[in-house]
């Protein structure tokens, strides 16, 4: 073991830098995610049939295949078809369209755990498909399931390094400069690792007591 | 495409990718087997340990972790693995974490007179494990198993930046040396799904067949499009709810 501080102290505001992009990267790709998903759960629902399944077979396509392929998918093909746009807006698309596939069904748990007589009762009062979704459904199914939301936004922190690859500068992509720059590879990456312990592990147990606090 | 990327790199790719899963899969199933039934154990020290290891593992970022192993141990402890080494510790010691909660979920869910029942029998508290509690807690096991299994697969693709050459590895190369990004990228990406797919059906194999071994029904395949139904059901999805999938998902 070689610890040295002088280097761990140089490298703090570096960390810092990146640890800005990678809560970025998080944040745009968790409201992706969750507005996405909610249009893949709404459309899960959808009375007609050519709706359902496309969006049932996309959806889970994105979700069997690996994030990090998608990512260079659209990283390298996206320009191809004149679509330009930064690293880091890629990855969010990237982070935000991978993600959405698993919101999409934590919200259909939460839709499906609607009482059938609360649509029985919107159809009543006729009130129009879309009120039944914004003023009954969807205001009830949401409470349900923000923790769940909530660990998915945590695991697309601990996947957004991923974002290092196509070049975004995070955490990860300050720690890999550092080492190919200085050759000090320990400090850097050892407290990389130790940054997104400290934040997910929190996060986590917010998470947990959200489910008790809400429960199910 | 040509002929020579296939031949040299994309079919080994697959093969490597394959055995990358295996591998990480097998570690990964007993670090979750220890830790999983280490966290039942009475003694406090062994749950506070096998806790703790639960949540640093679940905490880190594979891909950082993976690094971490590449460059940082090497310097550190002088100690360094082949690169398909460290991919399989790297996916086993984190995903065996995710596990580990699947194996202390499904042991808790097991029916208290059952253990009782072990007790009155006189049974030591490894025959208990043994012959009464894991035959009932592993069936309820597979369904969120295949889940993480999946994750394993899509995690595999991490071990092409520490420049191991699976499949992801190979598209790299193959779109360096030929610059068709489209047909490339979407070929991989079938592929993957290909081999999601086919360890779906294995794992919908296996339960059937442990179900049947003691006495319960058989998956009931979900309502829904074919392709829903042959993949990740609702159900599953369902049932891993209450239990922290890969990334730390749920």
């Amino acid at each position: 073991m070689s610890w040295n501080w002088d280097v761990a102290k140089d490298f703090l505001p570096e960390l810092g830098n990146g640890l800005l992009i990678t809560l970025e990267a998080t944040a745009l790709g968790s409201v992706l995610a969750f507005a996405l998903g909610l249009v893949w759960a709404m459309a899960f629902r959808s009375p007609t049939r050519f709706v359902r399944w496309p969006v049932a077979a996309v959806v889970e396509f994105i979700r069997n295949t690996p994030l990090l392929v998608q990512l260079f998918f659209f990283y390298y093909v996206l320009p191809t078809w004149d679509i330009k746009f930064s690293a880091l807006t890629t990855g969010v698309i990237a982070l935000g369209l991978h993600y959405s596939t698993y919101t999409a069904e934590v919200y259909r748990a939460g839709i499906d755990g609607v009482p059938k007589g609360q649509w029985e009762a919107a159809t009543a009062l006729s009130l129009s498909r879309g009120r039944t979704w914004t003023a009954v459904i969807l205001p009830q199914a949401i409470r349900r399931v923000v923790p769940a939301l909530g660990n998915y936004v945590i695991a697309m922190l601990k996947d957004s390094p991923m974002l290092a690859l196509i070049g975004v500068v995070d955490m990860l992509q300050k720690a890999r400069a550092e080492g190919a720059s200085s050759f000090q590879y320990i400090e850097p990456y050892t407290m990389v690792g130790i940054a997104f312990i400290l934040i997910a592990y929190p996060a986590s147990l917010l998470m947990r007591a959200l489910e008790r606090r809400l429960g199910h | 495409m040509t002929a020579g990327l296939w031949e040299n790199w994309l079919l080994p790719g697959i093969w490597i990718t394959i055995q990358l899963t295996l591998y990480s899969a097998i570690f990964a199933a007993v670090v979750a087997f220890g830790i999983g039934i280490a966290r039942t154990s009475p003694l406090w020290i062994v749950r506070f340990l096998t806790g703790f290891y639960v949540e640093v593992f679940r905490g880190t970022s594979a891909l950082v972790l993976m690094f971490w192993l590449f460059f940082v141990m090497p310097l550190a402890f002088q100690f360094q693995l082949v690169p398909m080494w460290a991919a399989v510790l790297a996916l086993g010691l984190t995903y065996g974490a995710y596990g580990s909660e699947i194996v202390r979920g499904a042991i808790a869910a097991v029916a208290p007179a059952q253990r009782e029942a072990a007790i009155a029998l006189s049974f030591t508290p490894a025959q208990r494990m043994r012959r009464v509690i894991l035959p009932q807690a592993i069936p309820e096991m597979i369904p969120p198993f295949n889940n993480l299994l999946i994750e394993l697969l899509k995690a595999t693709a991490l071990v092409s930046a520490v420049s191991v050459a699976d499949i992801t590895f190979a598209a790299q190369l193959s779109r360096l040396a030929t610059g068709d990004s489209l047909e490339i990228y979407a070929i991989i990406l079938v592929l993957y799904f290909v081999l999601a797919f086919v360890l779906t059906r294995l794992m919908r194999l296996l339960e059937r067949r442990a179900k049947a071994g003691i006495g319960q029904a058989p998956v009931k395949s979900g309502k829904g499009p074919l392709i829903t139904r042959k993949l990740s059901s609702r159900q599953e999805a369902e049932q891993s709810s209450n239990i922290i999938t890969a990334g730390g998902a749920q």
